[in-house]
């Protein structure tokens, strides 16, 4: 019975994965360990003194607030504009068959291929031809085309183990075509939506390239954190704001997470 | 009386290829109706075109009276049981059941006291909390019965439903949904390619081939008197006589089916026809032995009771059967 006794790997082996999650993760500690810092002009080892000042300091600054609350926005946005398109392109080409089904499949995912700046560039001067003032509309339609990959792929791989015969069965019950979606497409393919989203979300709030080309005069928390930190005045400003990003992202992923643990469980009979 | 289900000249084309090719027929209401052929004969896009899956290419189609062309699925009064039972992995088998019941709006407490009864209805009582995944094949089978009839259909269509059962389950099911046809009284219209289970089982049976109806009738018409060779062979098994052979009998010059159960060896009774012949082989199937006999350069098939004796390989033999046997086919295949 060798699977009885050798469960536990070797000594070399727990070190070398040890040190690697410490080269991922250390970082992070640094981060949160400079929000606290005394010194503000620059990053010196250790610490000189602890404080809890940059928080009120951060929390009192206006362009903090103007800069999250447009990430914020331009995400929740994107985001929606992705899950309606994303999915919808998922469900024609996952269920029907017409042609140049596999063609519009590629087009779909090339968006994310394409190095960013690629993109960026792309949009921008498509924006200037049809003479698009840059504003917030136009980060998210830049931030769209990549969000809308990732909630097709999620849905594309559930839509494609959905058998058609499911949808058939719902509607030969006497379900209308948004009866079925809403009671049985939907519960099926509702985590992997969720998990698209949360991606989808996720990568258009620490955007910088596609924003830098497709924005105007406006910033984004991620563009902002880049110009705070080739000023350096208020330094630690900067990293409380990283570490309230950390939580703030880290916080939903948990959330779906538990979610999705019994995931075969959600949206039973309805009302 | 209106029919159940009727087709007019009824055809779907598939780009080139012709799946139901001008199909005419009629099912009687509270009808056990079979559709019978080989895969790819049209039989199930038949039933597809029923509970409008399918829109036909041309032709009418009618439910109890009804034009159903270009009336969706979920506005037809009929049911199906799918082939793979196609059952909401995501909820449980009562709201499976309930499911049809609860998109029409009907009240909760409702649809669960009616889900409950289907369900005992089928012999799964108390199995509602479950989800399909814990269930085996046979009992599967039962829930989406049981799903589609808690809708109270006019027409039950099932596409082969029990083709991934294995033969005692098979052979049960046979019989409780025979009994249960009977006692609800619903038209029951079945797709299958096993030809024991059509005649079996089903009041009347339509033959498909090539996405046409060879023949329709009841299950004793058309084993006995099958119209082509291809119903002759298709439906049990069959001695097909050609022409020349059947113009030496006295008949008329045509294709001709003997089945071979009513063959008897040796010269038995009289006013039958009698042929002689060599045994080419023979076989023991429990029941009945199985005797190939040579006669004139053509091979017939004689099915023999266990109990009769039996000549050896190479020994001649004398054949007799009854002239009211011998079936005469059109001359189309």
């Amino acid at each position: 019975m060798r699977s009885d006794k050798s469960t536990s790997a070797p000594f070399g082996l727990k070190i070398a994965a040890a040190s690697g999650l410490l080269f991922l993760h250390l970082p992070l500690l640094l981060i949160f360990l400079y929000a606290f810092t005394t010194e503000e002009k620059s990053y010196q080892f250790p610490p000189p003194g602890l404080t809890l000042k940059w928080f009120a300091v951060t929390w009192e600054r206006a362009d903090v607030w103007q800069a999250l609350w447009l990430s914020v926005r331009v995400a929740s946005i994107s985001t929606m504009i992705a899950l309606v398109l994303g999915t919808l392109c998922a469900a024609a080409v996952s269920q029907t068959r017409f042609f140049g089904r596999e063609t519009i499949s590629l087009l779909v995912i090339l968006p994310i291929a394409l190095p960013g700046i690629i993109t960026g560039i792309a949009l921008r001067s498509a924006f200037s031809l049809a003479d698009i003032p840059f504003s917030f509309w136009t980060i998210v339609l830049g931030h769209a085309t990549f969000c809308i990959v990732v909630v097709y792929n999620n849905a594309v791989a559930r839509f494609r183990r959905v058998s058609g015969s499911l949808m058939e069965a719902s509607m030969d019950l006497g379900a209308n075509g948004f009866q079925t979606f809403r009671y049985i497409i939907l519960p099926n393919i509702g985590t992997a939506l969720l998990a698209g989203g949360m991606l989808a979300f996720a990568l258009s709030f620490d955007e910088v390239i596609v924003t830098t080309f497709t924005g105007g005069q406006q910033s984004t928390l991620p563009i902002w954190m880049l110009q705070e930190l080739i000023r350096p005045r208020q330094r630690p400003v900067t990293n409380v704001v990283a570490m309230v990003v950390v939580i703030v992202t880290f916080l939903p992923i948990l959330g779906a997470y538990y979610l999705t643990r019994d995931g075969d469980q959600i949206a039973g009979s309805g009302k | 009386m209106t029919a159940a289900v009727l087709f007019e000249n009824v055809s779907r084309h598939f780009g080139a290829v012709r799946a139901v090719d001008a199909v005419d027929l009629a099912v009687a209401e509270g009808e056990f109706f079979a559709m019978l052929g080989p895969s790819g004969s049209g039989k199930t896009t038949c039933l597809r075109l029923m509970a409008g899956f399918e829109q036909p290419t041309a032709g009418h189609i009618e439910i109890f009276g009804e034009t159903a062309e270009g009336v969706p699925p979920y506005r037809r009064s009929v049911n199906t049981v799918f082939q793979d039972y196609a059952l909401f992995p995501h909820l449980s088998i009562l709201d499976n059941v309930a499911y049809g019941l609860m998109v029409k709006g009907v009240a909760r407490e409702e649809r669960r006291k009616a889900a409950e009864d289907a369900l005992a209805m089928v012999k799964l009582p108390g199995y509602g909390v479950r989800r399909p995944g814990q269930l085996s094949g046979g009992q599967r089978q039962r829930v989406a019965l049981a799903r589609a009839l808690v809708n109270k259909p006019k027409v039950l269509l099932l596409d082969e439903p029990l083709g991934a059962l294995d033969l005692k389950l098979r052979e049960q099911m046979q019989e409780e949904l025979k009994s249960l046809q009977k006692s609800l009284g619903i038209t029951f219209v079945f797709v299958t390619h096993d030809q024991g289970e059509a005649l079996s089982m089903a009041d009347r049976i339509a033959v498909f081939n090539d996405g046409r109806i060879q023949q329709l009738g009841t299950p004793e018409e058309v084993y006995k008197q099958p119209r082509t060779r291809f119903v002759a062979d298709f439906v049990g098994s069959s001695n097909i006589l050609p022409p020349e052979f059947v113009a030496q009998l006295g008949a008329a010059p045509q294709f001709a089916s003997l089945r071979p159960e009513t063959i008897s060896l040796g010269q038995n009774g009289s006013g039958r026809l009698v042929l002689d012949g060599t045994v080419l082989s023979r076989s023991f199937l429990g029941a009945a032995n199985r005797v190939l006999v040579i006669v004139n350069g053509t091979r017939i098939n004689v099915m023999s009771p266990a109990a009769a004796s039996i000549p050896a390989e190479g020994d001649p033999v004398k054949l007799s059967f009854d002239r009211a046997d011998l079936h005469l086919m059109e001359a189309a295949s």
